[in-house]
């Protein structure tokens, strides 16, 4: 009797373990990107741009070339690649201190400019890699390395909305935000990242995918916890949906 | 190619496209604007990018992304932009990038002014940005040397994936000249098997363009390759095919005193020597064309016959520190700047010489 595999590694993603913490929500979005890729058939033309962070890594978990840029500049690499081989699938894939802090101009600039790029936006509201810093979407409150009062937004400002000031500019055609922290949220957040890709494959237009994400190490949660902490504090700040769909890609798949 | 009036910033637009660049990054400022403008009608006519980036910071890393999918690539800026760019250049030296970058040199530090000035000799000849390593220089004195060098920084920064450095200064960027425009070059963006985006039937594996290595070893491994690729492209220029290349020498051998000078200072240095020569004083010229590697041999070799050395800048004294280094202590080294956006007369400098031969 043969057995038929129902389940198995995307072609896409590599065979290196993850260095991720354990219940990070980065190895899941890795491989939901993989797999919107090998669904669209474009793996061989595919390159990736990896931050500074947490996932500065990201090019030893995929299978296809990949450039690894400086903090915040991944959407004006992006766009060098983009612009040379206009054939191929570009995409870049940062956290939050990463696309909201250092890289804003770059990310606004490459958006406003209708980049044909996607972008997948890993916002766990604090800066990971460094030890648990303040991030431009930590929330009012928060306790982090740089906040240990808690965030003031008198000093320190207030979260910040990329997918909502995205959604501002003409030129994009996707702005959605999706998180992780069930089996049904996951299914949209994959639908959202193919969709963005597959607009790409199109030659449609800029495309951006916030994650709202996870971080138990340096949240001091459980996984669990940290789910829980994200669905009763984080979503109320940075709403899931989709703030825009120029082309209608949701309604059409 | 017949002769053409050009100013040198748009000779060196025009010979980028002859060189098959067709990718340009940049951010306005002056007194580089012509090559940028030049750029933005030209490259569209050879199916060609124009990107205007909304900084330095992110032109120099567009840069990066189109060099490593394997394009001719180039920025060009002035002074204080090319402090932004550091970073960049930085990441592009770790990964090995091929690509040009134009510095139109003005007057610093800060804002500093928009007059000519050669104050970014350290910044250029000692890596500027961050880690161990080296862009090579090349420094330009005519319109039709901004073309040719051009041209040359292309093949150079291809071959050693190493980015080139144009050096050049306001006066050179303004002035019209006439030149002789090369033949056009072809290139194939699918040259480079190491590019990201290459499809060739021989590609094996995944390409990666990165400048981090986090084991210790791996990064030491990767500071001693880099290390050794500057030592073949510094026996490039001091022995091998580029050895004319890398410098001038004018009425040395029998020199007493000899003018060291690059850019734009050599062309009134050369003035200096002709009207020494005429009053008697045998002065020279040594005119380094390649500031980094440095052209160390030929001050070795004058350092036994000349009795004094006279380096002139467009700044405080930077490219006198090499001098020096390269004389090492043989014979005296002086130094005469302007800086600040003046560009020093003959006559000044025939004053300087003066004081040096004729002490009473």
């Amino acid at each position: 009797m043969t057995m038929k595999k129902v389940f198995s590694r995307p072609a896409s993603l590599s065979k290196t373990p993850f260095h991720y913490c354990p219940g990070c929500d980065h190895g899941v979005i890795h491989r939901l990107v993989a797999e919107a890729i090998d669904e669209l058939e474009v793996g061989d033309r595919t390159i990736g741009v990896a931050p500074v962070g947490c996932s500065v890594f990201a090019y030893d978990y995929f299978n296809f070339d990949f450039n690894q840029a400086a903090h915040g500049r991944a959407p004006a690499v992006a766009t060098g690649i983009k612009r040379t081989r206009p054939d191929s699938i570009v995409f870049t894939y940062q956290g939050d201190g990463d696309l909201a802090a250092i890289g804003t101009a770059e990310i606004i600039h490459a958006a406003n400019r209708g980049e044909k790029i996607t972008v997948i936006f890993v916002n766990n509201a604090i800066y990971g890699m460094t030890g648990g810093q303040m991030a431009p979407t930590t929330l009012i409150g928060m306790k982090t390395q740089t906040s240990p009062y808690g965030r003031d937004a008198s000093t320190a400002g207030n979260p910040i909305k990329m997918s909502e000031m995205i959604a501002t500019l003409e030129s994009p055609v996707y702005v959605t935000r999706v998180t992780i922290n069930s089996v049904a949220n996951l299914m949209k957040a994959k639908k959202a990242i193919y969709n963005a890709f597959k607009l790409q494959k199109e030659g449609k237009g800029f495309s951006f995918v916030e994650v709202v994400a996870i971080c138990p190490t340096n949240w001091g949660k459980k996984p669990a916890d940290s789910h829980k902490w994200l669905t009763e504090n984080m979503l109320p700040v940075f709403p899931l949906g989709t703030f825009k769909d120029t082309l209608g890609v949701e309604k059409s798949a | 190619m017949a002769k053409v009036l050009m100013k040198g910033n748009e000779a060196i637009g025009e010979a980028a496209v002859l060189a098959g660049c067709r990718y340009y990054f940049g951010y306005p400022i002056t007194p580089q604007s012509e090559l940028p403008a030049y750029l933005a009608k030209r490259l569209p006519e050879v199916d060609g990018v124009f990107v205007q980036a909304e900084s330095e910071v992110a032109a120099i890393n567009m840069v990066y992304g189109s060099g490593s999918a394997g394009a001719r690539v180039m920025t060009s800026s002035s002074s204080p932009g090319i402090s932004l760019k550091q970073e960049g250049i930085s990441y592009i030296a770790g990964a090995e990038v091929p690509c040009l970058i134009v510095n139109v040199m003005r007057g610093g530090p800060g804002l500093g002014n928009i007059a000519p000035a050669q104050s970014d000799y350290w910044q250029s000849t000692r890596g500027g940005g961050h880690g161990d390593y080296r862009t090579i220089v090349l420094a330009p004195n005519s319109v039709q040397e901004m073309a040719d060098m051009t041209i040359t920084g292309f093949d150079l920064s291809d071959r050693f994936r190493n980015p080139v450095l144009l050096l050049s200064d306001g006066v050179l960027g303004q002035m019209m000249e006439p030149v002789n425009l090369p033949e056009p070059h072809d290139y194939n963006i699918n040259s480079k098997k190491w590019a990201l985006g290459y499809r060739g039937s021989d590609k094996n594996e995944r390409n990666l363009c990165s400048s981090i290595f986090l084991d210790n070893d791996e990064l030491e491994e990767h500071n001693w390759h880099l290390y050794q690729k500057y030592q073949v492209i510094t026996d490039l220029f001091s022995k091998g095919e580029y050895k004319d290349f890398a410098v001038e020498e004018h009425l040395c051998d029998d020199a007493e005193i000899i003018l060291v000078g690059y850019g734009i200072i050599s062309r009134i240095l050369k003035t200096v020597v002709e009207k020494c020569r005429k009053r008697g004083i045998k002065a020279g010229l040594v005119r380094p064309k390649v500031l980094w590697p440095f052209p160390t041999a030929v001050f070795e070799r004058l350092a036994k016959t000349a009795s004094q050395f006279l380096v002139v800048e467009m700044s405080c004294g930077q490219m006198v520190e090499d001098v020096k280094l390269s004389v090492d202590g043989k014979k005296p080294v002086f130094f005469f700047g302007r800086t600040g956006g003046t560009v020093p007369s003959d006559f000044e400098i025939l004053n300087e010489v003066d004081k040096l031969v004729r002490p009473d």
